[in-house]
């Protein structure tokens, strides 16, 4: 686990009041967004304004699309991408 | 733990309300104004909030939580406040519960009143408290096959006012709002979530509470109470 999934999985286990082993036995195939019903629109947006403080990355509107929020795989490559980019 | 009231100025002046306050009030010498923070993060602290509260009192502290004009219980419209009604509230507040100190929580430390001492919880700007709001307005909206930008919404917004999170919020609101930053003021102390360990309970999807933050927090303002 490098240093950008460990981060991420602290974002979510604060989001959703889980704890550090829970998160840590997310897989790529997690379902995040139509699995977790507790992750409405409010807790998405604090969600990525955290992602933007704690990855230091910047977020554009037009790619916040429900396919990134999918499973925790698809949040993981959003992510390591929007780094590469940055 | 008692409900009060304390008189609120209108908004635009003219003859005071009522607005309620939560309080532990039993003529202590040291008595510490709660700003309570705002929107929908003022729901996902209010139980954090009360919890501090409580620890305050049992060190033998008084302390008040009013609510603020357009939110929690207040009768006032939301539409019709701007960031000052709020410092207006407090500072009326702060005049009326005779406090010694303040403890502001996240935005609440955006419209502090001015000569109080105190701590800042988690400071955080207007404008990323407004991007937040504006994001989730837009993610809501995709969801129901319907686009909007943070740029078109932020130009209606200040022309006409805009609901967000449920929240009506005044073109003067926006604009001030987006203005705001905290640290500018003298005798306030920023005290970092990381100080207190655990997740910050405003992120939280379901409102939580955190005895051990709780302690933390309460530790940290009753040290300076007594100090």
């Amino acid at each position: 686990m490098d240093t950008t999934d460990r981060k991420l999985r602290a974002i979510l286990a604060d989001v959703l009041g889980l704890k550090p082993d829970q998160v840590a036995e997310f897989t790529a195939d997690t379902g995040l967004f139509g699995d977790l019903p507790e992750l409405d629109s409010m807790a998405v947006a604090g969600l990525l304004t955290e992602m933007e403080d704690r990855l230091d990355i910047v977020i554009d509107e037009d790619e916040i699309d429900g396919d990134i929020f999918e499973t925790y795989g698809s949040l993981l490559a959003f992510t390591r991408a929007k780094q590469d980019a940055g | 733990m008692k409900p009060d009231t304390y008189p609120c100025p209108l908004p635009g002046g003219g003859a005071a309300a009522r607005e309620y306050a939560l309080t532990f009030d039993h003529g202590r010498k040291g008595r510490v104004l709660i700003a309570p923070a705002l929107f929908d993060e003022g729901h996902k602290l209010r139980r954090f909030t009360a919890e501090v509260m409580r620890r305050l009192d049992g060190a033998g502290i008084d302390c008040f939580l009013p609510d603020l004009p357009g939110l929690n219980e207040s009768e006032q419209d939301l539409a019709l406040i701007e960031p000052e009604d709020w410092r207006m509230a407090l500072e009326a507040a702060a005049r009326h519960f005779e406090v010694t100190h303040v403890l502001a929580l996240r935005g609440g430390g955006l419209v502090l009143p001015g000569k109080l001492g105190g701590w800042h919880y988690a400071p955080v700007k207007g404008a990323s408290l407004l991007k937040t709001m504006l994001r989730a307005r837009i993610i809501a909206a995709r969801e129901t096959g319907r686009e909007e930008s943070i740029d078109a919404l932020t130009e209606h917004g200040l022309a006409m006012g805009l609901e967000l999170a449920g929240y009506s919020l005044s073109g003067e609101m926006l604009r001030q709002l987006g203005e705001l930053i905290p640290g500018k003021q003298p005798g306030i102390t920023a005290i970092e979530h990381d100080l207190l360990g655990g997740g910050p309970l405003w992120l939280r999807a379901e409102s939580d509470e955190d005895r051990a933050q709780a302690d933390a927090l309460a530790a940290i303002v009753a040290i300076g109470v007594d100090a």
